[in-house]
């Protein structure tokens, strides 16, 4: 049986906070770099370059690579074996708390209609946490902070069953709707399938995915999406997209949920194995 | 593409030289505002009531920094630019209140703001994301309003040094880069879906 304590969760979420805050993803920074030698506009060559130094001046002086450290979402794969005697939820929460003043993080969360801010990044609902329960005795815990430049553009339709051909035109008017608002080059996660809900929560979780490895459909529409021409920071370019992630769900026979989750260039992830 | 470095307050004449395209370093004021604190300034003027700072001799940045105490002082450790599009029904009514603008900020500005920015103002974009670059270009808070407002919303008054590169992307002659890659993503747009 499996021993985790409630400090070891809350220091984790700190740590884990701070990494991906301060140290982007090395497939990230792969891709980027690799946008930097493809690209051909001049300004955008001049953007991604200011990325990159960015990503870096980050990592050495450890400070957040963006203002906006998003807000907290933590995805908790829990083994069925692992015993645990005390809250998760609550170790999660006091992780937060605790990255907020540590890291620092910009407190981002407020009340949807008063806009109230308790300074925390803690609320109702807040931080986001979804979990799943897999086999063995260990916790996984992943923490994704999510800017909301690129939260804001993101869109879900119910398509008709019959308009599977229509997938790949909704994910391109998303983009193209999104223009330079979401800091380009951007991330396209895609959910098919599933429920309303269930599909976002796919194209969530292909954004947690390595960025450099895509099928022939995912690279298929990253072409299409780059020949869009949006560019980095929504000024004209080849790069408009990193990479385009799809998850797909079964879904009930009567419908095809399909959700767009965008994400900017800075897809902070990190994640630690507790056992 | 001209490259210039502009000192604030940046005078009418420096504004009109610059076209879309150029490159531009900021030396001097920035002060932040965004969305909370469009909407205040719209009410101090509703209210026929002078805001407490001069917009009009610095540079308007569209940010939410974080920002660290340390011994009594301020220090702000990321501090990039946020998506102007969200001022875009804010900022013309602002504009309306004074002589002249400079505005940075990141994802451009939609034509009503464009047109507000005639012979009056320049939209300048600095990367987007890259929080920790430009606050090595700030060298000091020099203090903060309507800080109830909350950290990221708050008003908070930068010394610059070489702020940059920033990309004029929208000038004072009405031109905007945004129009124009928006106009030829739409063409692209439609290429590609008859391709398919």
């Amino acid at each position: 049986m499996g021993m985790v304590s409630f400090e070891e969760v809350v220091s984790t979420v700190v740590e884990l906070f701070r990494k991906a805050e301060t140290e982007l993803p090395e497939d990230v920074l792969k891709a980027l770099k690799r946008a930097y030698n493809r690209e051909e506009n001049e300004v955008a060559r001049n953007t991604l370059r200011a990325i990159i130094q960015n990503v870096e001046a980050s990592r050495k002086l450890r400070v957040p690579m963006c203002q906006d450290t998003g807000l907290p979402i933590i995805f908790v794969e829990i083994g069925q074996e692992l015993c645990l005697n005390f809250n998760l939820r609550d170790a999660i929460v006091e992780g937060v708390k605790r990255a907020t003043k540590e890291v620092p993080l910009r407190p981002n969360a407020v009340h949807p209609l008063t806009r109230e801010n308790p300074g925390t990044n803690v609320g109702m609902h807040v931080p986001v946490v979804t979990t799943e329960i897999i086999e063995g005795d260990k916790l996984k815990l992943t923490v994704m902070p999510k800017g909301a430049g690129s939260e804001n553009v993101s869109a879900l339709r119910m398509l008709l069953p019959s308009q599977a051909g229509d997938v790949e035109r909704f994910v391109l008017e998303v983009v193209k709707g999104a223009g330079g608002k979401p800091c380009p080059p951007i991330v396209v996660g895609v959910g098919i399938g599933s429920t309303f809900d269930g599909a976002a929560k796919l194209a969530k979780k292909a954004l947690l995915r390595n960025m450099t490895e895509m099928d022939e459909f995912e690279l298929g529409l990253l072409e299409k999406v780059n020949s869009l021409g949006i560019g980095p920071g929504g000024l004209g370019g080849d790069t408009t997209a990193l990479a385009v992630l799809v998850e797909m769900g079964h879904c009930h026979t009567a419908s095809l949920p399909v959700a767009v989750n965008i994400q900017c260039w800075a897809n902070r992830r990190a994640s630690a194995i507790l056992r | 593409m001209a490259e210039y470095r502009l000192e604030t307050p940046v005078s009418m004449e420096e504004i009109r030289k610059l076209n879309v395209g150029d490159v531009v370093y900021i030396t001097g004021t920035m002060i932040t505002a965004r969305d909370e604190a469009h909407l205040r300034m719209l009410e101090y003027f509703e209210r026929g009531e002078e805001i407490p700072f001069k917009i009009e001799d610095a540079v308007i940045y569209h940010c939410g920094p974080i920002i660290v105490e340390e011994g009594g002082r301020y220090r702000a450790i990321s501090a990039g630019p946020t998506t102007s599009a969200r001022m875009d029904p804010l900022a013309p009514k602002v504009l309306e209140r004074v002589e002249r603008m400079v505005i940075v900020g990141k994802g451009g500005m939609g034509e009503g703001v464009v047109r507000a920015l005639r012979g009056k103002g320049v939209y300048l974009a600095y990367t987007g994301g890259a929080g920790a670059l430009a606050a090595q270009a700030i060298r000091e808070v020099k203090g903060v309003y309507w800080e109830d407002l909350g950290m990221p919303e708050a008003v908070w008054i930068f010394e610059v040094e070489n702020f940059g590169p920033c990309i004029v992307g929208i000038d004072a002659k009405e031109n905007s880069l945004y129009r124009e890659v928006k106009n030829r993503v739409e063409e692209n747009f439609k290429r590609i879906l008859s391709q398919s």
